[in-house]
């Protein structure tokens, strides 16, 4: 596996993570009321679709690499 | 003698013997964090007195910060890479620079983090949950530590292989990547 296909489970990984913690502190933001942790969420949730954005952007920047 | 297979990949399973190196010091890192993990569950199910929620004093921002520094690290270090096998060697020192300079910003945050706990006198022999917790991020802290060091030594003086022997140089890079 190259570094190209390590990349993709990692950013993959990533996105699951990004929205796992912007639902998490939202639902929390719900529970207290906490301003940080709105703000914290939807940052997190965005970051989840930047990186969306950027796996189909690296994955046709390196559409010529190996992915062994 | 020539060793086979140091820069071209093996005919039939496609990997050059670094790549086939750093796999399997991978997998016993694998090993290695399963089996921390592993106790950490252990320890945890297993204590009567654990800390939960506020009580571990954890600063949930800063660690927020730090995962969002490592995957950007990890963003520039596939793009230095990528810039190799691209031609574009001065877009790999950039890259490789910030990859490092990345490195540096997640050890810095650690280290306010660890502040935090030692002022409020959580050390590792404090309590169950801050022995597995030094142990484990601590752990991790020497092993952003270590890519730091490959990495410096890639982008400094390392980087002369380049003008030599460009597809070694490349997979030298990969391997410190994928580590």
């Amino acid at each position: 596996m190259s570094l190209k296909a390590f990349h993709i489970v990692f950013v993959a990984a990533s996105i699951l993570l990004a929205f796992g913690f912007g639902v998490w502190s939202l639902l929390d933001y719900q529970d207290h009321g906490n301003t940080a942790e709105l703000v914290g969420g939807l940052v997190s949730v965005l970051a989840g679709f930047a990186l969306i954005i950027y796996a189909k952007a690296i994955l046709r920047k390196l559409k010529n690499i190996s992915y062994l | 003698m020539d060793i086979p297979y140091v820069v071209q990949p093996r005919e039939d399973t496609g990997l050059f013997n670094a790549k086939v190196g750093i796999w399997l010091f991978l997998a016993s890192e694998v090993m290695l964090f399963g089996a921390l993990f592993s106790s950490y569950i252990l320890l945890r199910v297993g204590s009567m007195n654990w800390l939960y929620g506020e009580a571990k004093d954890l600063n949930v921002w800063l660690g927020t910060a730090n995962t969002a520094v490592l995957i950007t690290s990890s963003i520039t270090m596939v793009m230095a890479w990528a810039s190799l096998k691209l031609n574009e060697f001065g877009k790999f020192k950039a890259y490789m620079g910030a990859t490092i300079l990345l490195g540096l910003v997640f050890m810095v945050i650690k280290a306010f983090e660890y502040n935090a706990k030692f002022h409020h006198g959580h050390f590792p022999a404090s309590h169950t949950f801050y022995a597995i917790y030094f142990t484990l991020t601590g752990l991790h802290a020497l092993h952003v530590l270590g890519g730091m060091v490959v990495n410096s030594f890639y982008w400094g003086p390392g980087s002369k292989m380049w003008k030599t022997d460009p597809v070694r140089f490349t997979n030298r890079v990969e391997i410190g990547g994928l580590f």
